[in-house]
This record gives C-alpha cells, structure tokens and sequence, in this order.
C-alpha cells in the first residue's frame, strides 16, 4: 500500500486531535515479575514458570531493573517522577493472560506530565505526555488459519511493558508519526528498549477526533488499536479522519468506539463500542509492596543519563559544525551517530567524516539492512581513509573504490590504495613531466589560458588528470600549469 | 507421649530412626482417619524414602536439621511436589503443583518429611470444613457429628487425634485459630509478613497467613523458628530478624501486661465461653501478668470489612481457575466464553461462588468507593485501634470463636450465621497482628473452648510465652479426645 503522508483537514476548516498511548517492551535480562529469561524468538512456552504461567501459589516479585528503566524514561522526557507509587490489578479474561488479571499501575503511575519535542521543517512542536506507567506484557494467542484450536504462546507473557500516554497534542497523521518516531529515539538512546514494531517490542494504540480549526473542544473520539508500523498509524489515522470528516458533512455524530485496523484493505472495522468497554475492576495489587524512592536515589538515576537525541543534535551544530543535514541524518541512528563520534576521536575533521558516514557507509548499510557497527568497517579505519584523502594519498574520486575494497576486511588504507594501485602521484618530478607534455600538445587552450580564459585551466588539469588515470594530485597539477604559464591563482 | 520437640531431639540424638518417626505417624493418621476423614492424601512410600535417605544421612554423621525426623501434614492450599494441591475444589481435583511452597521447602530443608495433605473448606472460604468438594466434611475428634472449625479443619483435627506431628495451616479470618479452639488444640497465625506465602493457594492476599496447629504453644515456636523469615519469592514478608521461640518462652511472662476489650466479649456469645476465657485471664493474673481494660471500638465493623475486602480480592485470586490452562476443564462449550463460565459453574462450589459474586461486585465501576474503598478505610481504623491499644499493653486476650464446635449441618445453609463465626479472629487479619490459640477448658459437653491472645506486628514472641505460660499452669492442652491415635 502506498504511503498516504498526506494530511486530510489540509485547506478545510476542520482539524484533527490526535493522542497516542504507545507500549514499550523494556529490554530487561528477566521478566517484570519473575526471572524467567526475557527474549524474543524462542521456541514457545520455552521461557516460562510458575510465576508468569500464573500457577497457583506463586507470587510476583518487582523487577528493579524495569523500574529504574522507566525512571529513566521519565526524566529523559522531564516527568514528574512519583516518590511513592504502587501497582494495580487490571481484572479480565483472555487466554494470553494465565492469571486473568494484568498487574499494571491505574491511579499512581511511576511518571506523570512531562512532553517530548518533535522538529518538523524548520519548527518544533512540544506533544505532551500525560503519564507512564509500568506493566506485564500479555502472552500471544495463535489462531493457525483454518485449525478449530488456538494456541498460545506465553513467552511473552510478564515481559515488562512501559505504557506511555500522550496528550491530545497532534494535529496531523505525520506529527502523530514524528512523534512516535522522537519517542523511540529517545528509547533507543536511553539503551532500554529495542523499539522493534515489527517484533511488537514497539506497538501504538492511537485516539482521533475531529474538530473545527481553533476549537479547543474536544469532541467524540475514536480509538484505533493493532498498529504496528509507522506506515499503519499514518494510513490508519488518513483513513479514519477522512471517515469523520465524511460523517460530519453529512450531519452523523461520530460513535465513541474502538476500532481495528485492517492494513491490507487500508480500513477500518468495529472491536467494540462505548457500552461494551470492559469493566476492569482495578484494585492495589496485594501481592506487591508499594515502591518509595528518595530524592537521592532519583539524583541518581538523573545523572546516569545519556545525552539524548535533542542534546545531541545541538552540539554536532554547534561544537562539531556539521550542517543541519549531516546532524539530523546522524542523530536518528544511534550506531550511525556513535560511528561517526569514535571516527571523528580518531581524525578531528567533523564535517569530512561525516561527509563519508552519511554518504557511503549509510548507503552500504541501507543496501545490506546492516546496523553501523557491521558494515564491515571499523570507525578508525574510515577514519584513516579520510585522512588519507585529506592528506592526498588518494584522490576523492577514486577514494570509493577504496572504501569499497576495505569492506569486510582488516585492510589499512594504504594496503587498499596499493592494491588498487590507486596511489595519488605527488611527485614533483612526474607530475612536471606529465603537465608539460599536455602544455606541448594543447597549444590552442594553452594561448587562451594566456589570455585569461579560465575554463581552459580546468581543462588542462583534466588532461593531465587523464593522462595520468586519474591518479595524479590535482591540486598540484593546477599549481604547476599556472607556474608553468605564468599566471597567477585565483 | 513423644511431641515434636522430643521427635526432633531422638531422631538427631540417634534414639529413634527418622524411619520409625515417619512409620509412626503414618500408622496414627491410618487409625484416626476413618473416624475423621481429615487427611485428603497420605504419601507412605515418599515419606519412607525420605526418612530412610535422611537416615543414611544422619549415620554418616551429617547435620539433620533443627527438624529431624519430624513428620509434617500440610494444608492442601499449600503447594507441594509430591501429590496433588487441591484447595478442597473440584476446580483443581486432579493439580499437580510444580514446585514446593516456601514453607515445605523450609521444613523439608530443615530434615522435616511431609506424611499427608489436610482437607479443608474449599479455597478457605468456610469456617467447618464442610466445604470440601474433595473428600467431603471433617469429624470433631471430640465428637465426631460436630464440625472441626474451619478452614484448616483436616490440621485441626489431626492435631487433636495425633501427636508428635507439625500441622500446617492457613489464616484468612481465623481458619487457624477457630479450628484449634474447636477442636482443643494450639494454633498460631504469625504475623502478616512473618511467614513467607509463596506456594499458598491465594484466597485474600492481603489477611492470608500461614501457620501451625499444635499440641502447645512450644511445638508453634519450634516449627515458627524454622519457618519464620524473609523470602525473597514474597514481597509482602518481613525482613524483621527472627528470634529463637523456643529460647523466648523460657523468659516467663510475668510483668507483661496484657489488654481486656469489652468489645471482644459480644452479645449472642456462650456464657461458658465467657466464663472459661475470664477464668484464663484470671490464670494469667495468677502468674504475675498485669490486666488492664482496653477499647477497640471499631471491631464491631469487623467482620463486613472482612466480606468485603476478602471478597474483593478473592475475587480476582480466583479468576485464574478458569479451564484453559491446567485444572478442571468442562466438557461441553461453545466457544471460548461458554468455556470459562461452565469449567467455573461446574468446577467451583456455592460458597466459593457466592464471595466470587460479592468480591466482583464490590470492585465494580460504579461500587468501589461505596464498598471496597470504604472497606479499606476501616480496615485503617481497625488497625489503628490496635496501635493504640498497644502503646498500653503487650498483648490482648479474648475468646477465639463466641461459639464452640456446632453439629454438621447446622449453619452450613445459612451463611450469615456462619461468618458470625469469625467475628473475633478477623480482626488479627485486618491489623496483620498476630494470633494464636489455645485450649482453656470445656463446656459440660466437653467440646473445647480456645482463649486468643492477640500480639503487636512481629512480636509473635510475646504471644508464645503468654501461651506457653499458661500451659505451664494449665491442663486443658493435655486432655486427649475420644477419637485418639494410640500412643507408641
């Protein structure tokens, strides 16, 4: 399906209001609640205990790594960080959940407020955040097509879950895409979810309504859940503000409903209505103590904290001085931005490493789907490479051929040069003998030159360059033709 | 007669055969049962292995534990390996628990054999042990058409027919206590937090204690000194050191003071009941303790905050009984929800039913502040009471149950009648204090009457050396009922 970026209230009085409640698997060593091993991909029902299969007896234990991670989460989006803060049982049925209850947190969740800024072109707009709470993921139920059984998988089942709930702060399915997209940066960064939607280690519920421009109302909203690709909430959010609008034209209320999103057909189906919503009986969880952190231990947490996305794009501008694109290109991939800064501790020129990260090795990454790390080269050999171009043991045309044959390998660059045979010639000597012979054989460009013709340089450099294939330095080339003829650089 | 103490003193003296210990007890519960119908399983063969590996062990000269040889009966809402772990519930008739509670783990590690699971009222909800949907009512060894207490009837019983055994029990609202007092013999609720719940069946997460049924309050520290204790697998247990019981009781009791509360002495209360438990009183004056007057004036709401709270949490600790994953599972549905609602109709009895209802309701959109919120803030002002009550003495004292043992049949029908029952053991529950207790004379009947002692949070100590005190100079914990193993 092809991409619908486009924002349906554009040049109409209307506008949308768009919240998003999005769910995060924190990449703890062990489960929220017990310590069977969290991971994705193993065989079913192989990481399971008594605990999270919800047996009889047993009994959950807080995992501190997930709550110090949520933490981290709140403060790196300025939250209010609870001093006291406890769990809730969230009561219903559902195969994928062994103890018919999910222990989540209601009324006092471990952060509150806070926002997070997403740039657009040349703006930036803060979307805030209503809360975060914690919680345990559900198992996964899996209905085979065709098969009158369902099975179910548990693996899942107790991984801990960050649930963060934005304010109705979005107006446009790309702001709502912006968003989610900052929001994961921000994980990705903080190193404590892999932020993988098509694993579901990353998934999104999203509210939309419909209003008319400067209205600060909000009106009946619909909820749209099983978004599991920026592709989707975009489609999704398109798909549904153009049904609103359609029924506000032809005077129908919108229903308050939740809704699933089919993305093969690119619509829309009722889950279930206002008067179906569940009833979740939420209750303090009696198995668990509640938590109390100090304003120490808070400190803490705080000064632990990495720099993050926004922090770091200021200063690859301001302290590093790459232009506004090589930053943000940068700053989206944590492994490209990390490559790029251990590249630049091995060669100080800024703007020329990352010249060659955003250029060459994001191009290889992107043809292979490899992460910066494993493209096959360290960050100080591409150091090295820079430097010997810089320094021109190889000219920048051929330098890809370079970086290329380096690919994959332990190669330092001047092996790779050799190899190739690539070497730049700096030799006085030569190059002298190389530029008289074309000044011998090009008398016509040659008098122009003369006259002050400076097109006819480039091409005389050319010549050489030719005559040399490729490998002759081409600033002392041109150096040497202006000596030789008696004119003046420029 | 050889008690758990002088059992563990022989068997870790080499005087007697962990094997001889574990044949024993076997052979007592073989002769009694008949009669009561209090043990749900019998494991011989495990036992027997167990106590013959344990008796290599100690030949060797290894270290037995505190516990050697002594053989151990368990609750059957309490997780163990070997057997099934059935609640007294059609539900779970045929679970099979992965793993050994904490409490088994700890009696096993300390050279402790498990001999027998004990029938109950079906997930503790019942204070007669008619409940069971298992093997059905538990007999008053003192009179076998009356009821045990409940819901720790099977322990209770067998506590009172047998000796030399440690009887594992569950305290939601008095499933200890009320049993002991019905059938003449010692039981103690630790404190809430004392004793690690990990592999108990959760009834009412917050009031559920577990804790022993004993010949005397000596047996109780012995086992508590063993089961007592942090547990990482439990959030909610104390990392509040553990003292040696068993020294404690020996530091007497004089000087301690002790609290009366006309409120734990209600109307509708048998006045022999009355009279024994102020004759015990008198016998604790007697040795030196000093007796004050106290008020609790919010126990009266007691018993309604305890449906609702044990409801509401019941409520959702039950909802995983449900078909789909292990236990019973109905034969006929349509579809998934027709599942869970036959595989619970059919798999779950009426009282277990009917505070599911209760729970379910008191948590709904629309009741929770009106009932369950409310009930919460009582429970606040229960507790409080006992705080204050405490600044003043060491320790309460008041009847167990205003009733002694009733006939079977009698209350099962009228529920309200039978949660009265429970009306001065839930408050232990609601403040997380502890309670033990303990025989303190007959009616003319000769059905057993139990005096409670009430302690401070974490001070179970207290209440031990009260307890042991007065069975220092009291006879009543030595009366033996009609239905009686054999001695050895």
């Amino acid at each position: 399906m092809a991409k619908a970026k486009t924002d349906p209230t554009d040049g109409t009085p209307l506008e949308a209001v768009i919240g998003l409640e999005v769910h995060c698997q924190l990449k703890t060593r062990t489960k929220m609640f017990c310590s069977c091993e969290n991971r994705f991909g193993a065989e079913p029902n192989s990481l399971v205990c008594p605990v999270c299969l919800g047996h009889p007896g047993s009994l959950p234990v807080v995992n501190r790594k997930a709550v110090e991670y949520a933490i981290k989460v709140g403060l790196a989006c300025g939250c209010e960080i609870a001093r006291f803060t406890k769990f809730d049982r969230k009561n219903y049925y559902y195969p994928d959940l062994p103890k018919n209850y999910q222990i989540s947190q209601y009324d006092l969740p471990i952060c509150k407020g806070g926002s997070v800024d997403v740039a657009g072109e040349g703006t930036s707009h803060r979307i805030g955040l209503v809360r975060i709470h914690l919680e345990e993921d559900a198992g996964k139920n899996i209905h085979a097509d065709g098969a009158a059984e369902s099975w179910v998988d548990l693996n899942r089942a107790g991984v801990p879950l960050l649930e963060i709930v934005s304010q109705p702060d979005m107006r446009t399915p790309e702001e709502a895409g912006a968003y989610l997209r900052m929001l994961r940066l921000i994980m990705l960064y903080l190193d404590v979810s892999d932020c993988n939607m098509e694993e579901g280690s990353l998934r999104c519920d999203v509210n939309v309504s419909i209003r008319p421009r400067g209205s600060t109302r909000l009106e009946t909203r619909t909820e749209i859940k099983n978004l599991n690709s920026f592709t989707n909430i975009e489609n999704a959010l398109v798909h549904e503000i153009r049904r609103q609008m359609k029924l506000r034209e032809s005077g129908q209320p919108v229903i308050q409903q939740t809704l699933l999103f089919d993305p093969q057909r690119g619509e829309t189906r009722v889950l279930r209505g206002k008067e179906e919503a569940h009833d979740y009986r939420y209750f303090p969880e009696p198995d668990l103590a509640p938590l109390t952190f100090t304003e120490e231990s808070l400190a803490a947490a705080g000064a632990t904290l990495p720099e993050l996305p926004a922090a770091r794009l200021r200063r690859f501008q301001s302290d590093l001085g790459l232009g506004a694109y090589h930053a943000d290109v940068l700053v989206r991939d944590v492994g490209l931005a990390n490559f790029f800064e251990e590249a630049v501790a091995k060669y100080a020129k800024p703007q020329a490493v990352a010249n060659w990260v955003v250029n060459a090795l994001l191009e290889e990454m992107n043809a292979r789907g490899l992460g910066a790390q494993e493209a096959g080269i360290s960050p100080g050999r591409l150091a090295d490479l820079v430097r010997a171009i810089d320094e021109g043991k190889v000219s920048n045309q051929k330098a890809r051929d370079v970086f290329k044959a380096m690919l994959g390998n332990e190669k330092d660059v001047a092996a790779a040069i050799r190899e190739l045979g690539l070497e730049q010639i700096s030799d006085d000597g030569i190059l002298r003998g190389a530029v008289r012979d074309v000044l011998r054989a090009h008398p016509g460009p040659v008098d122009d030159v003369r006259k002050g013709k400076k097109n006819s340089v480039n091409f005389l450099v050319g010549q050489v360059m030719r005559s040399t294939k490729g490998q002759a330095n081409p600033g002392m080339v041109l150096k040497m033709i202006e000596e030789e003829l008696g004119v003046a650089g420029s | 007669m050889r008690g758990v103490v002088e059992t563990r003193d022989a068997v870790r003296g080499k005087k007697l055969k962990a094997v001889e210990s574990i044949r024993d007890a076997i052979r007592q519960i073989r002769e009694v049962d008949g009669a009561l119908h209090a043990a749900s399983d019998v494991f011989e063969a495990d036992a027997l292995r167990e106590a013959e590996d344990l008796d290599r062990r100690i030949a060797r000269g290894e270290e037995p534990g505190p516990l050697a040889g002594v053989p151990f009966t368990v609750k059957d809402n309490i997780c163990t390996r070997v057997g099934k772990t059935t609640a007294g519930s059609k539900i779970l008739a045929s679970y099979r628990a992965p793993y050994d509670a904490t409490v088994v783990a700890r009696l096993r590690a300390g050279g402790a054999i498990c001999v027998a699971k004990t029938n109950m009222d079906e997930f503790g909800m019942g204070s007669s042990t008619e409940n069971s949907a298992i093997i059905g009512p538990t007999k008053n060894p003192w009179k076998t058409t009356h009821v045990p207490g409940g819901s720790s009837g099977g322990a209770a019983a067998l506590a009172a027919a047998s000796r030399g055994m440690i009887h594992l029990g569950s305290d939601t609202g008095g499933s200890i206590r009320q049993p002991a007092s019905y059938c003449g013999v010692t039981g103690l609720k630790p404190s809430y937090g004392r004793v690690s719940r990990y592999g108990l069946l959760a009834f009412a997460s917050s009031l559920d204690q577990i804790g022993m049924l004993q010949a005397d309050a000596r047996e109780c520290a012995a086992a508590l000194e063993v089961l007592a204790g942090k547990d990482a697998k439990d959030s909610t247990s104390g990392a509040v050191p553990v003292p040696r019981y068993l020294e404690e009781l020996e530091r007497g009791v004089r000087g301690l003071r002790v609290g009366v509360a006309k409120e734990y002495f209600p109307e509708g209360i048998e006045p022999e009941v009355a009279e024994r438990v102020r004759q015990g009183i008198d016998t604790l004056r007697s040795l030196g303790v000093e007796v004050r007057e106290v008020s609790l004036p919010h126990t009266r709401y007691a018993n309604p905050t305890y449906v609702l709270i044990s409801g509401a949490e019941a409520s959702s600790n039950l909802a995983r009984y449900d078909g789909v994953h292990y236990g019973y599972r109905t034969d006929a549905s349509r579809g998934l929800i027709d599942l869970y609602a036959k595989s619970r109709v059919e798999g779950f009895g009426p009282e277990v039913k009917r505070r599911i209802m209760v729970g379910t309701f008191v948590l709904s959109a629309g009741y929770y502040d009106a009932f369950y919120n409310k009930a919460c803030k009582v429970r606040k002002l229960i507790r409080n009471d006992f705080e204050k009550a405490f600044r003043e003495v060491d320790a309460i004292v008041c009847p167990t149950s205003p009733v002694v043992a009733f006939p079977i049949g009698e209350k099962i029908d009228d529920p309200l009648k039978l949660y009265a029952v429970d009306v001065l053991t839930v408050p232990a529950n609601l403040a997380t204090v502890p309670g033990i207790s303990l025989p303190c004379g007959f009616t003319r009947e000769k059905l057993p009457i139990g005096l409670q002692i009430y302690g401070r949070p974490f001070e179970d100590a207290t209440i031990l050396r009260l307890a042991h005190g007065f069975q220092g100079a009291t006879k009543h914990h030595l009366d033996a009922p009609p239905v009686r193993a054999r001695s050895s």
